[in-house]
């Protein structure tokens, strides 16, 4: 049964992953809210499962030109470093306050990430009326031609 | 935008980015593409499939630093790493297909839940 919970919670963040939505922020309390696993674990696990994720995802975006690799190094390397320091800094934490620092980190990027979402919506929905409107309008030579 | 500028909000952006991602074991991609997108003026689809590039070397190095702190549970991660690849591979299939705005609502009404849930 725990089994079969791994998979699917694997999946579903897997599919967020993949598509670069922070897979991680939904794998990890998925693990810990529904499997009891302890924060720290379900950490250590989403950093590791991450690793073949993305080499796959990668092999993907490359292949249709999506990654832009001057980028990644200026802001790789200081993240490895910062990364390293605040894998040790989190040691130190204990589990049930690491646990609640990372619920209020979920909720504030939920919250970023619904804004954000809905403007897009709104956006799309509006863009989509503007093509509609643009199509139905008739053009002026059209209408010329109707008068002679 | 100056050569000096963009050096600088990356290298700082970086090390936010990595310093998330190494405390929390993940959500350093959520900080990373809006980054690229909003401060770096990088295409949407791009900045995630970017994101992504970044993201693998902060995670082996942190992973590294999880394992050596004894927190590795192989045979959970073993389970769920399969399906995560799998996963992985569909997820980055539809970002090239999908429109994913309303993707983008129930994952942020997800979060927000299971944040709440964590919180109290």
């Amino acid at each position: 049964m725990i089994t079969v919970l791994l998979i699917i919670i694997g999946i579903l963040g897997g599919i967020i992953g993949g598509m670069g939505m922070g897979g991680g922020t939904l794998l990890i309390p998925l693990l810990t809210i529904f499997t009891g696993m302890e924060q720290h674990a379900a950490q250590a696990l989403n950093l590791i499962a991450f690793i073949p994720m993305s080499a796959v995802a990668l092999g993907i975006h490359i292949k249709n030109k999506l990654v832009d690799f001057k980028t990644v190094l200026p802001i790789a390397l200081p993240a490895a470093a910062a990364g390293v320091a605040a894998s040790y800094l989190s040691k130190l934490t204990g589990a049930r306050a690491l646990s609640r620092y990372f619920g209020l980190f979920l909720t504030l990027l939920g919250i970023y990430q619904l804004i954000t979402a809905i403007i897009n919506v709104v956006r799309e929905h509006k863009k989509r009326r503007q093509e509609l409107l643009t199509v139905r309008a008739p053009k002026r030579s059209e209408i010329s031609g109707s008068l002679d | 935008m100056k050569k000096i500028v963009s050096t600088v909000l990356k290298v700082s952006g970086g090390a936010a980015i990595g310093f998330i991602n190494g405390f929390f074991g993940g959500g350093g991609g959520m900080l990373c593409v809006p980054l690229l997108e909003k401060v770096l003026k990088t295409e949407t689809k791009k900045a995630h499939a970017t994101a992504i590039m970044i993201i693998l070397p902060i995670s082996i190095a942190s992973a590294i630093a999880y394992i050596f702190n004894g927190y590795a549970d192989w045979g959970a991660t073993a389970i769920s790493s399969v399906g995560v690849t799998a996963g992985g591979a569909v997820g980055a299939l539809l970002l090239n297909k999908l429109k994913s705005v309303w993707v983008g609502v129930v994952f942020a009404v997800i979060m927000i839940a299971a944040g709440v849930k964590l919180l109290f």
